[in-house]
């Protein structure tokens, strides 16, 4: 299960429609509940998408912006447990392209739908296995803590896999 | 020099996000940390020696991929370095 704010969870899905009709991507901070098999987000960071010569449709993270990341995660204690991007007019399902370069074995790749400009699903898949020849994709929960005032979790709403 | 490991690799140090090792170039460092944690060498190395295309490896803020020496740079203890796997992917659908 991904296990993410509400804030942080908007926050995703309309990045993707600023960045319309080109795709998004970002890093998600935060800390692995082993145990309960969670990635539990506790920051986004949004990055550049290189890919100018075929951004509708592709996205790269800079390693630079991935080493910075890592590095305000460290500070805070907090590690990388995933990343998210956006599908224009395109499903919120993983690509052939988005599975082949996908090397982060136990991180969540969340995926979001933006049709004619408007987030429409938002999905999560897990990365399975250990090493390219044992790797998978997985879906997987979106639960999207509901914060009070104070910052502290008032409620979870819980989501499947591929609804929304 | 301490190296950096990204969360998808910790699993073969222990968990440990950096590791120390004694090393007089990137080369070395790597070699170092291979020895001490065997299971990465495959992780980040093609059959031939050759650091897999989608590992980046930085010394400090470089790409070694693009320092002149390459794996062959000098370091010293005070240097860092940081092993990233790429990210990218996209739908790559229809134009």
């Amino acid at each position: 299960m991904l296990e993410i704010s509400v804030a942080d969870y908007e926050a995703m899905r309309a990045h993707g429609e600023e960045t319309y009709p080109h795709e998004c991507c970002g890093i998600l901070l935060g800390r692995t509940d082993v145990a309960a098999g969670n990635n539990e987000v506790t920051r986004i960071v949004r990055a550049g998408n290189t890919r100018t010569d075929s951004a509708h449709n592709r996205y790269h993270i800079a390693p630079e912006e991935l080493i910075a990341a890592q590095r305000e995660g460290r500070e805070a204690g907090l590690d990388i447990v995933g990343f998210y991007h956006s599908h224009p007019d395109h499903p919120a399902q993983w690509s052939a392209t988005d599975f082949a370069e996908a090397h982060w074995y136990g991180c969540s790749y969340v995926i979001t739908a933006v049709e004619g400009g408007r987030a429409a699903a938002t999905n999560s898949f897990r990365l399975t296995g250990a090493d390219e020849e044992t790797k998978g994709f997985k879906g997987e929960e979106i639960a999207i803590d509901v914060l009070g005032a104070d910052g502290e979790v008032t409620g979870v709403l819980e989501m499947e896999g591929k609804t929304r | 020099m301490k190296i950096h490991i990204p969360t998808p690799l910790r699993q073969f140090t222990h968990g440990q996000e950096a590791v120390e090792v004694s090393a007089s170039s990137v080369q070395g460092a790597l070699d170092a940390l291979t020895l001490s944690a065997p299971e990465l060498r495959r992780h980040l190395f093609t059959e031939d020696g050759k650091l897999r295309s989608f590992v980046n490896v930085y010394l400090n803020e470089d790409d070694v991929r693009y320092l002149p020496a390459k794996e062959l740079t000098v370091t010293t203890d005070v240097d860092e370095l940081t092993i990233i796997p790429s990210i990218a992917g996209g739908s790559s659908c229809c134009r």
